[in-house]
């Protein structure tokens, strides 16, 4: 088991960059001012070429990052950086390609080497785990599971094997979800409680301060996403201050 | 498990908010492909409103003009719609309409796939929207036309390289957030599972037909059966019922664009690696970080950085091989059989009539090539023109 568990003591703020936009010492930037903020944990993308489960403001960051000829290896001395400063709670969100190409096996040591605690990999469904399974149990690194609303069995079937956190998309934007309609978000969340003990994280476009303090009423953890890419998007190389001030004031509610 | 992959490759490498729907579309294939009133439905629409069985033609003076191997050609050209997509779109969409969906979405490159799709919907009543690259909106202007043509609506793609990859990037984003009324209807044999396989058993009515056509023509089987090949959905349907006969010489031809000593080619097999994409573990034109790279073809239809899963089994194996074929190749080809034939050739279709030129000349006259002809080259013409440098208003 990895270290995830301890981002979870109170109410998580989970923070989503996207490795390398605008370039990589804007991420190490941003980073420790999320931590500094009092963020709970980091989830780091990895840009990939063609990110096809994301909101278009994820998929811009994708392209920026490559711009910049952010790889793996850039980003793995990066996260060593880092380190030297906080240990904050980091895990990875990428898709399952640039971990095949960069090797599993090392992949997966080097997060144990850099306390990457985790990965979040959109292109790898319950039915795919075992690509990667050996390598990262092996290396205490938490293959996280998305749940999204489908059939109970389901659901219950990717939590009883889930590691780490659960990673809850709504079918609903978190707009309309504040307007009143919530039975989806409560059925699912309990059914998840019934099955597993570990943390329910929800991540499906939480944006302001008061959807921070709603949500995290909800589940154990809400995810920052295309906010914080936004405000990378427009401040560029100046966004850690941003940045901080946007998820100290997040945080100030949780 | 097993079930999902071709030896190693396949599987599906989808998002989590796909996997119910594609497992519905499992069971329903797994239900229909074995049904009476599915299958008598789907074989009329294929002999009335399609046209098969497609003609299998003895070319006759190219034959004589190359002085060896005896060359047959695969009519999918003389299908309705102009190639061997309609074989897929009509199934699919049958099994959407039996699955109860209101509406069909689909990727298209040079926009056969997208017509195909297009025209099924049509036919069967249901909505439809194609995703297609902005880039092949420009070169393929007519097929847009076209589909607007038969009630489709043509969402031109403007993220990324703006063409094929992107257009099934885009049209599985679309899928993920309206799949309880809408199919995806892949157009190649590649993606997760069970497309590739449905693509394939769709397809597969060409080598079910080729091969009792030249048996009954010849009285034996072919030396070689060769295809072009991007996704590969025709290559697999003129493979697959000769995949048995092992003496059959499978070849499928690769879109070498500028020569595949550039980096402007889709020659996936001779310069790609192994990676996961698109829902499969294939064979890629990628970069060492598994960045998928930008491809190049002069043909819309084979510019696809991948290749169907089953195709990489084939390879990884040994019974099928794949070769690179330039632009400028398929081009003369394109013009070789338009002048010697008296038919014009897709450009995607071209690619395989160009290495049957390089072959035939290398085998005995008592040996068979069958070409997969796999659509007409009407949509082309403007654009080889101007390869030729003559500017023609469309």
């Amino acid at each position: 088991m990895s270290n995830i568990k301890n981002a979870f003591q109170n109410k998580a703020l989970i923070g989503f960059v996207m490795a390398g936009d605008p370039e990589l010492e804007t991420t190490k930037e941003v980073i420790i001012s999320m931590a500094n903020a009092g963020v709970d944990m980091v989830e780091l993308g990895i840009p990939f070429s063609d990110p096809i489960a994301e909101s278009s403001v994820i998929q811009s960051a994708n392209l920026r990052a490559l711009k910049s000829e952010t790889y793996l290896p850039r980003i793995f001395e990066m996260i060593k950086e880092v380190r030297k400063t906080t240990d904050i709670s980091i895990i990875f969100h990428t898709y399952i390609n640039p971990v095949f190409n960069y090797g599993y096996e090392e992949f997966f040591q080097m997060c144990k080497e850099t306390q990457v605690g985790g990965v979040v990999i959109p292109d790898l469904p319950f039915e795919e785990k075992q690509e990667i399974k050996e390598y990262a149990d092996k290396n205490e690194v938490d293959i996280i599971s998305f749940v999204v609303p489908t059939d109970g069995a389901r659901i219950k079937m990717i939590a009883k094997e889930a590691s780490g956190f659960i990673y809850f998309v709504p079918s609903i934007g978190a707009t309309k979800a504040m307007e009143g309609h919530t039975k989806e978000l409560t059925d699912v969340i309990e059914m998840l409680k019934q099955t597993t003990n570990i943390p329910v994280a929800i991540g499906f476009g939480i944006n302001t301060v008061q959807q921070a303090e709603f949500f995290s009423k909800m589940a154990d953890g809400i995810i920052i996403g295309n906010a914080i890419v936004k405000i990378v998007e427009k401040y560029g190389k100046d966004s850690a201050n941003h940045v901080f001030d946007y998820v100290k004031d997040l945080k100030s509610v949780m | 498990m097993t079930k999902t992959r071709f030896g190693k490759f396949g599987g599906q490498y989808i998002p989590e908010i796909l996997m119910p729907e594609i497992k519905k579309i499992e069971e329903a294939y797994e239900f229909y492909k074995n049904d009476p009133q599915f299958n008598k439905e789907l074989s009329e629409l294929l002999l009335k409103y399609a046209g098969r069985p497609s003609l299998l033609y003895f070319a006759k003076n190219m034959t004589e003009d190359l002085g060896g191997a005896k060359i047959y050609l695969k009519r999918e050209d003389l299908n309705h719609t102009g190639s061997h997509k309609i074989n897929n779109v009509l199934g699919q969409a049958l099994l959407a309409k039996y699955m109860g969906k209101k509406r069909v979405i689909a990727e298209t490159g040079a926009g056969q796939h997208g017509v195909a799709t297009a025209t099924a919907a049509a036919l069967l009543g249901l909505e439809c929207e194609i995703f297609m690259g902005l880039e092949d909106t420009i070169r393929q202007s007519l097929n847009v036309y076209r589909m607007e043509l038969l009630g489709a609506k043509v969402h031109a793609v403007t993220f990324g390289t703006q063409t094929l990859k992107d257009a099934v990037n885009e049209a599985m984003t679309e899928w993920a957030k309206r799949s309880e009324d809408t199919m995806y209807l892949l157009g190649s044999v590649m993606g997760p599972y069970p497309y590739p396989t449905i693509v394939r058993d769709f397809q597969s009515v060409i080598s079910k037909e080729a091969r009792e056509q030249i048996l009954e023509t010849e009285g034996k089987l072919p030396d070689v059966v060769m295809a072009c090949v991007g996704g590969g959905s025709n290559a697999m349907g003129m493979f697959y019922n000769f995949i048995d006969d092992k003496d059959v010489k499978l070849i499928g031809c690769e879109a070498a664009g500028l020569g595949v000593h550039t980096e402007k080619h889709a020659a996936t097999i001779t310069k790609g690696s192994v990676g996961i994409f698109h829902g499969m573990k294939s064979i890629f034109c990628q970069d060492k970080h598994g960045q998928i790279a930008p491809v190049y073809s002069i043909s819309a239809g084979l510019d696809y950085p991948g290749i169907g899963p089953e195709h990489a089994h084939l390879y990884d194996t040994g019974r099928a091989s794949y070769v690179p074929v330039t632009d400028e190749e398929a081009v003369d080809a394109f013009e070789y059989l338009s002048k010697v034939e008296g038919i014009i050739p897709a450009i995607e279709s071209s690619h395989a009539v160009a290495y049957a030129k390089k072959l035939a000349p290398t085998m005995g006259k008592d040996e068979i090539i069958i070409v997969c002809l796999s659509g007409r080259g009407d949509k082309d013409v403007a654009a080889i023109a101007k390869y030729r440098g003559r500017i023609i208003n469309e």
